[in-house]
């Protein structure tokens, strides 16, 4: 019997809106991104002022990319694309609104505390804990209205894409919630709930599956959307996607690891992250060869249409970032690329090659259908992809051949067995890489502002249809399968609720397999007798050092090869790290690493360097700090800070929230004392001597004998 | 943490990664087959979804 067709609608102001704000943050990042490129050439860019240094604008810069322009491109393809594969209208309008509107809000607040120094301290998880609780409401709007939209589908089967957006959502949700696991100690500060070691591999668990669950999966969504529509033709196997899916978010979420090689994390959990990171090249190269292939026959579309040409380029950076990406995990090849700007270069391929593109070729795809049009100028997209294509390896190759050298200088010894070079003189042999690397970067800002005039006269020349209408029978109640032959897979391709259930399972036992010796290590991190709580004024000063971001140039992990331990002296244990709430371990070394700087030098020598670097370190890149010196240490929460690191495990004496601000002070003058003796005049109560302090204890537990701390009874 | 006590003392917890494992592979095993032997006009059916208005 034929069932009565229904009527619904497509609200296309949702994702209009959507799209707008892609463009927009999409430029907001860049620009910053521009702006710390250049930084890193240019040190005087950072305009002694702290709101414009590299290490409050970097966050910025990952956290408007990822989360702004990434984000609401996978929300503008999701609104688009998923009413019209489920044949259906949006759940509810009110939800959409409500969670465009937050999710700006959020990206508004982030950009503000970012910039104000306001930061949990750990890698693309920056946001405090008001934001994050933000962020898992909206999570749950986006949720609830996916899974409506869905169950209110007139389309039995759940197209792929729409199993990677189930993914998404599911483990994003998982993902937030574990690694922000934070005790707030006031309305916009919080301690991670973990240490050290266990921080570090909760936060790259978290990391690597962000970027496998953020970057990769909705827009594999998008993908399988998007290029069979632009293509006019279905993707190449659909047989192919299905294996791809499950073996993608089974696979990925075990790799993490690989981010702590040859670190304090136990050895089988490093290899578990290094073996699962090589078989990652299976499906993910079965998705980029599905794409590809989708447009086989059509290449002669593709030379003369710009958006099948970006198409064909993200597909590309795909690939290479995801052949890569094992690659670099390989324990020999980590050695030499870990911590330099090869990795840098490794996820830009991906950000603006995979990511980029892929927005961009959507972009031109989808406006003119919005306002009934045809795109503006064709050739305007063209030389957007041109100088889009060009500005990538502008930025690659530089990054690359600047990671290579700096880690082969690194290691280079003299026939005497001395380290051959200073760290200062490596930085200086890779400055003209950064250069070119912000030229790569301005080049593809370029482009995207030619896609900007391009929509805009696009926009311009068309009328904007608010709502488009389709039909289609409702669902029946008993599903009798079109061929006769069916398989328990179908039946959960139909099922959204058990589709959503089983990736949870998958990715959670993945997750928990992980997660279960981090907890466990605690037995394995062999406790350090002589390594003590930091101090107040040390704790302070930690802070600050969270708070400008210093995490994002210098490493606080020497690993144990020759040429580090040669360099920075005794390679770092698991031990050391216990009463770090967060862990500092940083992922990149633009300047040394400081887990054993503590009495390297004078206190006087960190009062001029941090005045400006380039007094003590001619030629330098790093900025200048003016405001530490200026500013006078706020102690108002010093008290909260000890009684939330009690709760968290440190053992501080009963009651020494009370004597702390005592203990703090007393410390101050040693030090303000000791600077005064070389010249340095400073109140005791201003910053620069609580970052000095804990300059001055790094990685010094270890060694015989404290050097000028206060040690609580 | 407080849960690591449950999972310490869990008897013989090191097992579980090796059991997670083996489902997982033997999911796969069965999805690759169900894959190559589904049926082929519902696959084409289905690969055609967004191309349908």
């Amino acid at each position: 019997m034929q069932q009565p067709l229904e009527r619904f609608h497509y609200d296309n102001k949702i994702v209009r809106a959507f799209a707008y704000v892609t463009v927009l943050w999409g430029i907001v990042g860049m620009l910053a991104g521009l702006l710390i490129a250049f930084q890193l050439a240019f040190p005087a860019l950072n305009f002694d002022f702290p709101y414009t240094t590299f290490g409050r604008v970097r966050p910025v810069h990952t956290n408007a990319v990822i989360f702004a322009f990434v984000g609401n491109g996978i929300f503008m393809g999701v609104y688009y694309a998923l009413p019209r594969l489920l044949k259906t209208s949006m759940f509810s309008k009110q939800l959409s609104w409500i969670h465009f509107w937050a999710w700006q809000l959020i990206i508004v607040s982030a950009a503000v505390t970012l910039l104000s120094g306001i930061t949990s301290g750990k890698e693309y998880a920056e946001l405090e804990w008001p934001i994050d609780i933000a962020i898992t409401l909206v999570w749950v709007v986006f949720g609830i209205n996916m899974f409506g939209t869905i169950l209110q589908r007139r389309e039995r089967h759940l197209y792929v894409a729409v199993w990677f957006w189930i993914a998404t959502w599911v483990t994003v949700a998982m993902l937030h919630i574990v690694n922000s696991f934070e005790l707030p100690f006031s309305m916009m500060k919080s301690y991670s709930w973990y240490a050290g070691v266990q921080d570090a591999l909760v936060q790259w668990w978290y990391g690597h599956n962000a970027v496998a669950f953020f970057l990769t999966t909705p827009y594999i969504g998008v993908m399988y959307y998007f290029v069979p529509k632009a293509s006019n033709r279905p993707v190449y196997s659909y047989r192919w996607s299905i294996v791809h899916f499950w073996a993608l978010i089974f696979l990925y979420i075990w790799a993490g690891p690989h981010h702590l090689l040859y670190t304090a994390l136990p050895d089988w959990a490093q290899s578990l992250g290094t073996v699962f990171s090589v078989m990652l090249i299976f499906p993910s190269w079965a998705g980029m060869l599905n794409g590809l292939m989708t447009l086989r026959g059509a290449w002669d579309k593709v030379r003369e249409d710009p958006i099948l040409k970006f198409f064909v380029v993200a597909l590309t950076c795909y690939g290479m970032s995801t052949f890569e990406g094992p690659m670099l995990s390989l324990k020999s090849m980590n050695a030499i690329t870990h911590f330099t700007d090869w990795t840098v270069a490794h996820v830009h391929v991906g950000a603006l090659g995979w990511n980029g593109f892929l927005t961009f070729g959507a972009l031109y795809w989808l406006m003119p259908r919005l306002f009934g049009t045809q795109l503006y100028s064709k050739k305007l997209a063209a030389n957007h992809f041109w100088i889009g294509t060009l500005g990538i390896i502008l930025y690659a190759i530089p990054m690359y051949w600047a990671g290579f050298s700096q880690a082969l200088m690194w290691k280079e010894f003299t026939p005497d067995g001395t380290l051959k070079y200073q760290f200062l003189q490596t930085v200086q042999n890779i400055r003209p890489m950064y250069i070119l690397r912000g030229v790569g970067g301005l080049l593809y800002i370029s482009g995207v502002i030619l896609m900007v005039y391009n929509l805009w006269k696009t926009v311009a020349s068309g009328k904007f249809i608010p709502t488009e209408y389709g039909e289609a029978p409702a669902l029946t109640k008993t599903f009798v399968p079109a061929h006769g032959y069916s398989f328990w897979h179908s039946w959960i391709e139909r099922r959204p609720i058990q589709m959503l259930v089983v990736s949870l399972i998958l990715v959670g036992i993945g997750g928990i397999v992980e997660i279960v010796p981090t907890f466990l290590v605690k037995s394995n991190v062999p406790t350090i007798a002589s390594v003590k709580p930091y101090t107040p004024l040390e704790l302070e000063g930690r802070d600050i050092y969270i708070r400008e971001g210093c995490y994002l140039c210098h490493s606080q992990m020497v690993r144990p090869f020759r040429d580090e331990v040669a360099r920075y002296g005794e390679y770092s244990k698991a031990g050391e790290f216990v009463y770090d709430h967060p862990f500092q371990w940083g992922s990149k070394r633009t300047g040394p690493d400081l887990h054993r700087v503590g009495g390297k030098y004078p206190n006087s020598w960190h009062y001029n360097h941090m005045m400006n670097p380039r007094l003590m370190s001619p030629g330098s890149i790093m900025p200048n700090y003016p405001w530490l010196l200026d500013n006078d240490l706020d102690t108002s929460l010093t008290a909260a800070k000890i009684r939330a690191m009690q709760k968290l495990g440190v053992p501080y004496e009963d009651g020494y929230d009370k004597k702390a601000l005592a203990d703090l002070k007393a410390q101050e003058e040693v030090i303000a004392a000791d600077l005064k003796k070389d010249k340095a005049n400073t109140a005791p109560n201003k910053e620069i001597v609580a970052l000095i302090a804990y300059l001055q204890r790094l990685g010094t537990d270890i060694k015989a004998k404290n050097q000028g701390t206060v040690t609580i009874k | 943490m407080k849960f690591i006590n449950y999972l310490e003392s869990i008897t013989g917890v090191g097992i579980y990664p090796l059991i997670s494992l083996i489902i997982f592979v033997v999911f796969f095993v069965i999805v690759t087959l169900y894959v190559f032997t589904a049926d082929k006009k519902t696959m084409e059916r289905d690969s055609q979804l967004p191309l349908e208005q």
